[in-house]
């Protein structure tokens, strides 16, 4: 970032950023939200739109190694960051979701997964939250949110996976 | 068996419409009606647009009668002269850029000149607001049993109450959303959507195209819960008229609040009871008017108001009863099916009824429903008598075991007695849910199955019923592999396209697994004759008299086929509305216990139990989760989901202020089944999609009511309404 | 659309004295709700805070807990000193949304877009938060309690930036936070309280019941003035002198009113009646 950052008002822009591990270099509009970078730009569905608005957690991905939703962040604060989606989340790793009926329609479940998954890397939080309030943020209409939350007491008592 | 698609959906690897890789292809959106009724008197397209860059659509360019084919033909594709409801669909245009698209929407302005609309369907309409018939009522429906009139007048008790249910939004995770394109001469439908061929119907009828020329597909879907019935073939046509006129492949994706305020919703309700009782609690006369909110179509409502009456006088033995069932027309955006179907309605008015009925006589609520549950040989509202063997009193007391009834009754009077600010409460509902489609309905649906075997000695199961979470291609699987003796691995499920599989009807009823199973066991059976195996040859057996088959018999396929016949015995008369209306019932007992903080009148569940009998569970994982799932949308309804109206249309159409329960909202559903086979359904199954939505609201009413000693009568039960019924003790008097 | 990418502190002022119309941006949780159908939204300029590294984390001094213009929701509820000196900013920080928000959301955002139903604001103006302002003109301090003069308006001319949010450190020996919402999360207040306590001077706090986040003078003098309260009806003369709740999507003025009566009463039940 230079000097002529102030005199330069940017409507598109190539940003790099550490997708899934990997550098990855995308252009992107100064109107897009991450969401439409991941899902048009970079053609990655698995994040998905629930609401745009940040009620749903249907689009969180992890920013830095936080849970955040998508369709609130700008497509340009990705620039030089960490961004990890569901599509690198192991899917080996995943059978206490299969096992717990954690999904059912599926809309919610890629967001679901990375709240839930940043849980299981991150059980100290346990001790002053409770899964479901860390799932707050994740919406589910089908399960009515048992499958999801024996999932992962599942998941973080076989004492969670190195990440 | 694990949920087949399981791992696909957890990885993100599942594709929903908007998920589909399309070349070359246009985003369409809706321009709608800003107003709830009147005369379309300008369409004008704003002067900031350039729109030679832009296909138009409007009703002209419906090919075929400008309608949406349902039970009426009363619905436009397109209006045209006429708005009958805010947000109904005028002009439809299709751009490539998609911001550009939402610009040019805001850009069309629709004049209507205003006539009065009706929006309260509870008043009697003024001459100038009636739009049908002499009083709006465009169904009437009516269950007679005895003489309701004499048994009344002679009851020693009678008790009234008059209960009323808002309208609930689906919040399918996945908005509505379809693709259009053409595939050489045939145009091609894929998207969300729960009846692939209630689409194709509708197309072949608006567009006056042979379905030779068509193909429905129905896409992963994220959701539907009765939501994704009807209005996708809305949508089909909407992006069906922008492709044909682009000559390019057309999507639509409806974002949140579009979908939330466009869309039906469940019927809105009120109902109205005259009980009479004698001293000790049994039921001598059920009078019940039920009223619903018709909307501005008819879409499903005449179904919608059958199921509810039929349910409405729930699931106790009465020789006289009347339930007078009446859909009235209003100018709010149209209503249609949401999982129960009319049922949740009459069952929450008729459960929180019988415990003002127990208040009333001062008896106990459980014992009231005790003296009054079908017993075997006694006989329902319409006249259907119950044989399933089905014990419903070890439903009712199982849900007590396993909720800690007593207990917690005996706990509640200590805790409420000491607590400065916190009430506690325990509520109890017994109810029913019909399977399948009422009376002659599955018979006049005439479903078919295909089971089909394939080269490799795998079959591959043909249906039109879809997956949208309640497990279908997992139980369909479980239930073919278990016929042929195969593994679930040599059972492929058809996509449903209406290209590759026959019209086994709609994903809706609790029907799939009940009904459509067992036209799958029974296509299974015909699948070996159809390739010349005896009738018990099974596993590695069949496999290989396929391949056999198939060698002997290049370029064909052996194809077993089932189609629905109507079980004997049963009997149903329309004219009357009297027999069997469904083929067999789920029974429920459910439990809440709730905790009222009198200082904000915020109600929260602490426990909750779900007791069932329907029949043999063929997975109970995703039985349970069906139940649980269920049972949380019932909470929604019943404490948090509150649609605000604005000219008939949802004005909270936004998640942020339409309010559906998160995971820290509810406890951990408790299910247990309890499983008398019912021979008619796939292996001993009976439907119970539904079921799980008829119990929650009355428990938990009956809850709160037990809790502070009110009887609220309409929900959702906001802070803000048991606020202005409930006299807390700290009340402010000012 | 267009968006500035400054490095600095220094660049962003230099940006917003030459382009007061250009609007700052930190986590976006309220920019960016609903973002492709806000579209008169798209035609403005945006300045990015997020590659600004000099407008630090949060510090603690020797007076003060120092929150910086980009600091979330989440670094104070990982702060394990904040959650024993200042529980009500904890308590606040976990009933924002859920973690996505609190991973994103700003103080400082929070305080500038100025929402009646703030949740941060409240609880920041409890502990008489100081708002640090500046701009190539220089810094500006205003109390929290001074910083908003109506709906939506406040004390910040559209070159200053919001770089600090100076939260005294002191001994309270009464701290209550209730927030009062439709759900457990994921909502917005219908009625809000936020109470402390320091050498014997209340600071109380409401929200979604008024144009803005607000004191309670005439509350505050009730309890300061040892005045006996037989229950939450004698507390409404007070709470109609300091607030003006309205009917609203979410709620009715009605609710509010005997809501926040009831609430105020239960949670300083231990106070009312000795100065």
């Amino acid at each position: 970032m230079s000097e002529s950052a102030i005199h330069n008002p940017q409507s598109a822009m190539s940003i790099t950023m550490r997708l899934n591990g990997v550098e990855v270099s995308v252009s992107v509009s100064a109107a897009d939200r991450l969401l439409d970078t991941l899902r048009e730009g970079l053609g990655l569905t698995g994040t998905k739109e629930g609401c745009g608005e940040g009620e749903c957690g249907a689009c969180t991905v992890w920013l830095d190694g936080l849970p955040v939703c998508a369709c609130l962040v700008p497509a340009y604060q990705a620039r030089g960051r960490r961004v990890d989606t569901v599509e690198g989340i192991d899917a080996a790793t995943l059978s206490p979701y299969l096992e717990s009926g954690a999904t059912q329609c599926g809309a919610c479940t890629p967001g679901v997964v990375m709240t839930a998954e940043w849980i299981r890397a991150h059980q100290d939080l346990l001790a002053t939250h409770s899964i479901r309030e860390l799932m707050a943020g994740n919406l589910c209409r089908c399960t009515g949110y048992d499958g999801i939350v024996d999932a992962i007491e599942r998941a973080t008592a076989d004492g969670g996976r190195p990440r | 068996m694990q949920r087949r698609e399981g791992l696909a959906k957890l990885t993100g690897r599942e594709r929903y419409v908007d998920d589909l890789p399309l070349d070359d292809f246009l985003w369409g959106a809706t321009v709608r009606s800003p107003a709830p009724r009147g005369r379309i008197t300008a369409v004008r397209f704003g002067p900031a647009v350039d729109w030679g860059e832009f296909v138009v659509v409007d009703h002209r360019d419906v090919p075929g009668p400008n309608c949406v084919a349902l039970i009426e033909t009363d619905q436009p594709v397109l209006a045209a002269d006429r708005v009958r409801h805010v947000h109904e669909p005028v002009v439809l245009l299709a751009h490539r850029s998609r911001s550009a698209l939402r610009r040019a929407v805001a850009a069309v302005e629709i004049t209507v000149a205003a006539e009065t609309p009706v929006l309260d369907f509870r008043a009697a309409p003024r001459p100038e607001q009636v739009q049908y018939g002499a009083d709006n009522v465009f169904k009437h429906l009516r269950i007679e049993k005895g003489d309701v009139e004499r048994a009344l007048a002679a009851a020693p008790v009678v008790v009234e109450g008059t209960y009323e249910t808002g309208a609930q939004e689906h919040v399918y995770l996945e908005t509505q959303g379809m693709v259009a394109r053409l595939e050489g001469d045939v145009l091609v439908l894929e998207g969300s959507m729960q009846c692939p061929y209630y689409v194709l119907k509708a197309l072949t009828h608006a567009l006056d195209r042979d379905v030779t020329r068509l193909r429905v597909i129905q896409a992963p879907t994220g959701g539907g819960f009765g939501g994704k019935e009807e209005y996708p073939s809305h949508l089909a046509l909407h992006a069906a008229l922008l492709a044909l006129k682009a000559r390019r492949p057309v999507k639509i994706v409806y974002d949140r609040a579009e979908d939330m305020a466009a869309t039906t919703k469940r019927h809105p309700a009120r109902i109205r009871h005259r009980t009479g009782v004698t001293r000790d609690g049994r039921l001598l006369a059920q009078d019940i008017a039920v009223l619903m909110d018709g909307g501005a179509y008819v879409t499903l409502s005449p179904v919608v108001l059958s199921r509810g009456i039929i349910h409405a006088a729930g699931p106790y033995a009465c020789d006289h009863v009347r339930i007078d069932g009446r859909t009235v027309l209003t100018n709010a955006v149209p209503f249609g099916a949401f999982r129960g179907f009319g049922a949740p309605q009459t069952l929450f008015a008729l459960e929180r009824h019988m415990d003002v009925v127990a208040r009333t006589l001062g008896i106990d609520p459980v014992d009231l429903r005790r003296r009054n549950l079908l017993r075997d040989g006694q006989s329902t509202a319409t006249g259907q008598v119950i044989r399933d063997g089905a014990d419903r009193e070890a439903v009712l007391d199982h849900a007590l075991t396993l909720s800690a009834w007593s207990e917690k009754r005996d706990a509640h009077r200590i805790f409420n007695a000491g607590d400065p600010v916190r009430r506690r409460g325990i509520g109890l509902a017994t109810f029913f849910h019909g399977a399948g489609f009422t009376g002659g309905g599955e018979t006049a649906l005439r479903s078919r199955v295909h089971v089909a075997g394939l080269a490799d000695g795998r079959v591959e199961v043909r249906t039109a019923n879809i997956e949208m979470g309640q497990g279908t291609l997992t139980v369909f699987t479980q239930i073919a592999a278990a016929r042929l003796g195969l593994a679930p691995a040599d059972v492929v499920i058809a996509p449903a396209d209406t290209a590759r599989v026959p019209n086994s009807g709609p994903t809706v009823a609790s029907r799939t697994t009940m009904i459509v199973g067992g036209l799958i066991e029974r296509a299974c059976d015909d699948l070996r004759r159809a390739a010349g195996l005896a009738p018990d040859t099974m596993g590695a057996a069949l496999g290989a008299g396929l391949v056999r088959w198939h060698d002997r018999h290049p370029g064909s396929e052996p194809v077993g086929v089932a189609e629905y016949e109507r079980p004997p015995g049963v009997a149903w008369d329309d004219a009357t509305y009297r027999g069997d209306a469904y083929g067999t019932f789920a029974w429920g007992a459910y439990v809440a216990e709730v905790e009222v903080d009198l200082r904000t009148c915020a109600t929260r569940v602490l426990d909750f139990v779900a007791v069932q009998d329907a029949g043999c569970i063929i997975n109970e994982a995703l039985a349970r989760g069906q139940i649980q799932g269920g049972v949380v949308q019932g909470i929604g309804w019943a404490l948090l989901e509150e649609c605000r109206w604005a000219d008939g249309a949802m004005a909270n159409a936004q998640l942020t202020n339409y309010l559906i329960p998160t995971a820290a909202d509810v406890p951990p559903i408790r299910v247990a089944f309890r499983e008398t086979p019912y021979p008619l359904g796939a292996q001993g199954a009976k439907g119970m999609g539904e079921l799980p939505l008829d119990g929650p609201a009355p428990a938990i009413v009956n809850a709160i009511a037990d809790a502070l000693g009110v009887e609220p009568t309409e929900i959702p039960v906001t802070p803000e309404r048991l606020m202005a019924i409930a006299d807390l003790g700290l009340r402010i008097a000012d | 659309m267009s968006v500035l990418l400054p490095a600095s502190r220094a660049e962003v002022l230099a940006i917003l004295a030459g382009h007061p119309e250009a609007v700052p941006i930190a986590g976006g949780t309220d920019l960016l709700v609903h973002w492709p159908a806000q579209v008169e939204r798209h035609d403005r300029a945006y300045v990015d805070l997020s590659g600004v590294a000099d407008l630090g984390p949060l510090r603690w001094t020797d007076d003060a807990l120092v929150l910086g213009a980009r600091t979330t929701y989440w670094d104070v509820i990982q702060d394990r000193r904040a959650a024993i000196e200042f529980p009500l900013l904890v308590a606040a920080a976990r009933e924002v949304g859920a973690v996505q928000i609190q991973a994103r959301g700003t103080w400082a955002g929070n305080i500038v877009n100025a929402s009646p139903a703030a949740d941060g604001v409240p609880a920041l103006m409890a502990y008489g938060a100081v708002v640090v302002l500046q701009s190539l003109a220089g810094t500006d301090e205003v109390s929290l309690d001074r910083f908003y003069t109506g709906y939506k308006q406040m004390r910040r001319r559209p070159d200053q930036l919001v770089t600090a949010i100076r939260v005294p450190r002191a001994a309270r020996d009464v701290q209550a936070f209730e927030k009062v919402g439709t759900r457990r999360a994921q909502a917005i207040a219908k009625v809000g309280l936020a109470v402390t306590r320091e050498s014997g001077t209340w600071r109380v706090v409401a929200w979604s019941v008024a144009p803005t986040v607000r004191r309670c003078p005439a509350v505050e003098r009730l309890l300061a003035d040892g005045m006996p309260i037989g229950g939450p009806w004698d507390l409404l003369p007070a709470i109609d002198q300091d607030v003006t709740p309205i009917d609203d999507v979410r709620s009715t003025a009605e609710y509010r009113r005997h809501t926040l009566a009831r609430v105020l009463h239960h949670t300083l039940r231990d106070h009312w009646g000795r100065a």
